[in-house]
């Protein structure tokens, strides 16, 4: 079962939450088509680059899901990369909804007419196309992130991750078994009670701090009610093919004037059905997928405020260390060169974090702006659709 | 107090608010305003009209007369263009509208008045409203059943009994579903009066016309609830007795066969249609629900939002999607009255047809025992000729001229019955479609409003949108 897609006018629509990410001509990213084997995706991962640092000015890599999650990982892992906010990792490709469907599609088989089994099938097509397009954009937009970032552009497993024309896999296992995924494997929810407990001088990070933990659980919470609204929103457009298929039964077996006037309907519902469909999908694109993206990138800025606290704890503890030589008159140069360090690490942190933590802001701001007016504009567009339809069938029904 | 409401209505309703109302027979109901007035306009009332109308539904209140006489058998295909010329006449003028469901605390039941403007001349006066409970209007559908069922009459049946539902009213809640209870029940029960004033031998009758009109009425005993297993009841045995029927296969016979085989179908297409159409009203009224947490989530988010102008937009947002929620709540509503309840009055009208094709057979299973009966009296005669009895021979030739009078009586009855049944199907085949066709462009309507809301509420939002900086 293979799906693939290729550059369309549509991909500048799909990509909800990148804004202006290539706009530097040096380093271009983009995955201008993927193909779907079973459940494995393949992201054709094409580069454009004026930079000297890579072997050619143009390249395409095919590139899984865990290459991409091997990428990340070893970005988090990088020391240097502390006072980042780290571009969030794309999820999984999910097609348990479409492979479901195409589940209860076989065993129903049997018992469908032609016509339904047909329409079913249409529908598990744009199903998997959405899922697929979702999937690719989200991919696309983590290795945009990095590719406009001054610092992870330049970083060699990133330059690895785009040129090596070989297969990543053997790099990924040794990546596993180096790290330990160490950082990763700390429990999560320590972080809130370290971040909350720091105490906190510079006004600048008490701010963003207050900020971030509120507005991660704001955001999660409207994208699960998000979530909830466009499912039912798909619901009703099911019902309405459910509805257009019984009324034109109806109609196959009626021989009067009725008829026409059921098929007429059941021709209407069917539009519609593909109008409500088209109108959650696209809510689902601009806004969910929005809230969706910008829940994890939340996440990633509390990452960064973690180290920051981290740094100022292990500052701390160095302080307290060197008093404790002090008192004893033992090892002082080097606690107060281990203190010295970590208070470097912690102000680089600081500088590098603020940096970070403003402009996270003021992408997120034209983020929201850009894909609350596509999806305003969307809504319109469909609702006039829906209108002239609508029109249209009551105008012919009336003159009947 | 109600009077006064109901006088002056009538006037302020715009004589052609909808072009549609004025072409076909059917309702017309205001929006938003729950003391909904349903016309049933259809082309003038006129004097020559009047009188056709009253020739031709005499039948239904005495014995089979002359008039009917003549729509026999002998030439099936003259007498159905009759039929349906008689039909597409048969045109009147009557208001009818149920409205103010009002409960009244000492008795405990729920009282529904109504007023009608008309012209009719039958009537004695122009505008009234007269107080009904919901037993009152299941004692009107027993009576009118008692009476014109056997003939072959499609007497609508009336909406369906919920004990649930009533009691939440009687005890006293006032919470949002059981006003959707008493809304549900007010619309079916105004749908039903139409239906049946709309029938033209229905209207004649005095009980519709008592019910219509009287003051008080004697309380009704005894309404037994029709309920969906006394319906089914009904149902089966129509198509059980169809399948009995053995008598040699004529024109006529062929007709009814493939008619009860056609509502039997469309019954069934109905069933599945109405499970879906069910279907969608849950679900937007789900859709609905979780908007309006949608939005509220929005707001709190707005509210969190460190940047002004953007959390200004997500306020905005949050109010947009609270204006849809409204828009599917009323959808749903429109889902529910428009659509569904259409179907599902038509499910158990279905079933009242079914009804008339039972009393066919009855009237069949009765001639044909009659003829039994005779054959059996013929025999024994014969039996007595051999025998030679004198005295018990006279008494045989009685009971056989007894028996040939039934079988007589019972062959012409089953054929009015037969031409009944098969113009009440002609007649209710073109008001299905009609109400169909009048419901499915108000449904579409409904939608088509909402869609134009939103379109509103959208082109309101985006410039909010454009402002984020």
């Amino acid at each position: 079962n293979m799906t693939s897609i290729s550059e369309d006018s549509d991909k500048e629509k799909m990509r909800s939450v990148s804004v202006d990410l290539n706009n530097d001509a040096s380093l271009v990213i983009d995955i201008p088509d993927a193909l779907c084997e079973r459940d494995k995706v393949k992201f054709t991962v094409h580069t454009k680059t004026t930079l000297s640092s890579f072997q050619k000015p143009e390249f395409s890599v095919p590139r899984q899901h865990e290459d991409f999650i091997w990428l990340h990982d070893t970005i988090v892992e990088t020391e240097e990369y502390a006072g980042f906010i780290i571009p969030p990792a794309p999820p999984k490709p999910d097609f348990e909804g479409p492979r479901e469907k195409m589940h209860k599609l076989g065993e129903g088989e049997s018992s469908m007419t032609k016509e339904e089994y047909a329409k079913m099938k249409q529908e598990l097509e744009a199903e998997y196309l959405a899922v697929f397009k979702k999937t690719v954009q989200v991919h696309e937009v983590f290795l945009q992130r990095l590719s406009s970032h001054p610092m992870f552009r330049k970083d060699r497993n990133f330059q690895i991750f785009l040129e090596y024309d070989q297969d990543l896999s053997v790099r990924r296992k040794n990546a596993k078994e180096m790290f330990g995924g160490f950082f990763k494997n700390m429990v999560k929810s320590a972080d809130e009670v370290l971040i909350s407990g720091v105490k906190e001088v510079d006004e600048f990070f008490e701010q963003e701090k207050n900020f971030l933990l509120d507005y991660s659980i704001k955001i999660k919470d409207a994208t699960a009610k998000a979530e909830k609204m466009t499912r039912s929103h798909k619901n009703v457009a099911d019902d309405y093919n459910h509805i257009s298929g019984a009324l034109n039964n109806t109609a196959a077996d009626n021989n009067t004037a009725f008829k026409k006037h059921l098929e007429k309907c059941a021709e209407v519902f069917e539009k519609l059905r593909k109008v409500e469909d088209r109108m959650a999908s696209d809510q689902e694109l601009k806004l969910t997928e929005l809230l969706r993206y910008y829940t994890r990138d939340i996440q990633a800025a509390k990452d960064l405020l973690y180290r920051r606290a981290r740094a100022l704890a292990d500052y701390e503890n160095s302080n307290k260390a060197l008093d404790k030589a002090r008192l004893k008159g033992k090892d002082v140069a080097q606690a107060e060169e281990n203190q010295k360090q970590c208070l470097q690490k912690f102000d680089k942190l600081s500088e590098s974090g603020k940096k970070e933590l403003t402009s996270f802001k003021a992408r997120r701001v034209v983020a929201f702006r850009k894909n609350l007016i596509e999806m305003t504009e969307l809504e319109i567009k469909h609702a006039k659709n829906s209108v002239s339809l609508l029109q249209g069938s009551i105008e012919i029904l009336k003159s009947n | 107090m109600f009077t006064e409401e109901a006088l002056t209505a009538p006037a302020q309703k715009p004589p052609a608010s909808s072009s549609s109302s004025s072409r076909t027979n059917g309702v017309h109901s205001e929006e938003q305003d729950l003391f909904s007035e349903a016309t049933v306009e259809l082309s003038l009332d006129s004097p020559l009209n009047d009188r056709k109308k009253k020739d031709a539904v005499k039948p239904s209140l005495s014995a089979p007369a002359a008039s009917v006489a003549s729509s026999s058998s002998k030439a099936p295909s003259k007498t159905l263009e009759e039929l349906e010329e008689e039909e597409s006449e048969d045109k009147f003028d009557l208001n009818i509208s149920v409205t103010n469901p009002e409960k009244v605390a000492i008795f405990h039941f729920l009282s529904f008045s109504f007023f009608k403007g008309t012209s009719l001349t039958m009537f004695r006066s122009k505008t009234f409203t007269v107080r009904r409970r919901f037993s009152d209007f299941l004692g009107l559908y027993e009576k009118l059943s008692e009476k014109h069922s056997q003939n072959g009459y499609i007497v609508p049946p009336p909406p369906e009994k919920s004990i649930l539902g009533m009691t939440k009213v009687k005890v006293g809640k006032e919470d949002p579903s059981s006003a959707e209870f008493v809304e549900r029940r007010r619309a079916a029960l105004e749908r039903y009066l139409q239906r049946v004033v709309c029938h033209p031998s229905l209207l004649q009758d005095p009980d519709v016309r008592e019910f219509l009109e009287k003051e008080e009425l004697p309380r009704a005993v005894s309404t037994q609830a029709l309920s969906g297993a006394g319906f089914l009841k009904m149902l089966n045995k129509a198509t059980d007795a169809v399948s009995k029927m053995t008598i040699k296969m004529n024109e006529q016979d062929v007709w009814f066969d493939e008619k009860i085989q056609d509502v039997e179908n469309e019954e069934q297409h109905m069933r599945k249609l109405h499970v879906m159409v069910e279907s969608l009203v849950n679900h937007r009224k789900e859709l609905s629900g979780n908007t309006a947490v949608f939005a509220k989530s929005v707001a709190m988010l707005g509210s969190s939002e460190d940047n002004t102008a953007l959390s200004r937009a997500l306020s905005q947002l949050a109010e947009v999607e609270d204006r849809i929620e409204q828009l599917h709540q009323e959808q749903a509503s429109n889902d529910f009255f428009t659509f569904s309840e259409l179907l599902a009055d038509y499910i158990r009208l279905l079933g009242a047809v079914k009804g008339c094709f039972d009393q066919r057979m009855k009237a069949w299973q009765r001639w044909q025992d009659a003829e039994n009966m005779l054959q059996k009296k013929r025999e024994a005669e014969a039996k007595l000729l051999w025998a030679n009895k004198p005295d018990k021979l006279q008494q045989a030739k009685d009971e056989i001229a007894e028996w040939e009078a039934k079988v007589t009586q019972y062959e012409r009855e089953f054929e009015r019955i037969s031409a009944t049944v098969r113009k009440e199907v002609i007649r209710f085949d073109k008001e299905k479609a009609r109400d169909f066709k009048r419901q499915i462009v108000k449904y579409l309507e409904s939608l088509l409003n909402s869609q134009q809301q939103l379109i509103k509420y959208w082109e309101a939002f985006l410039p909010e949108a454009k402002a984020i900086a």
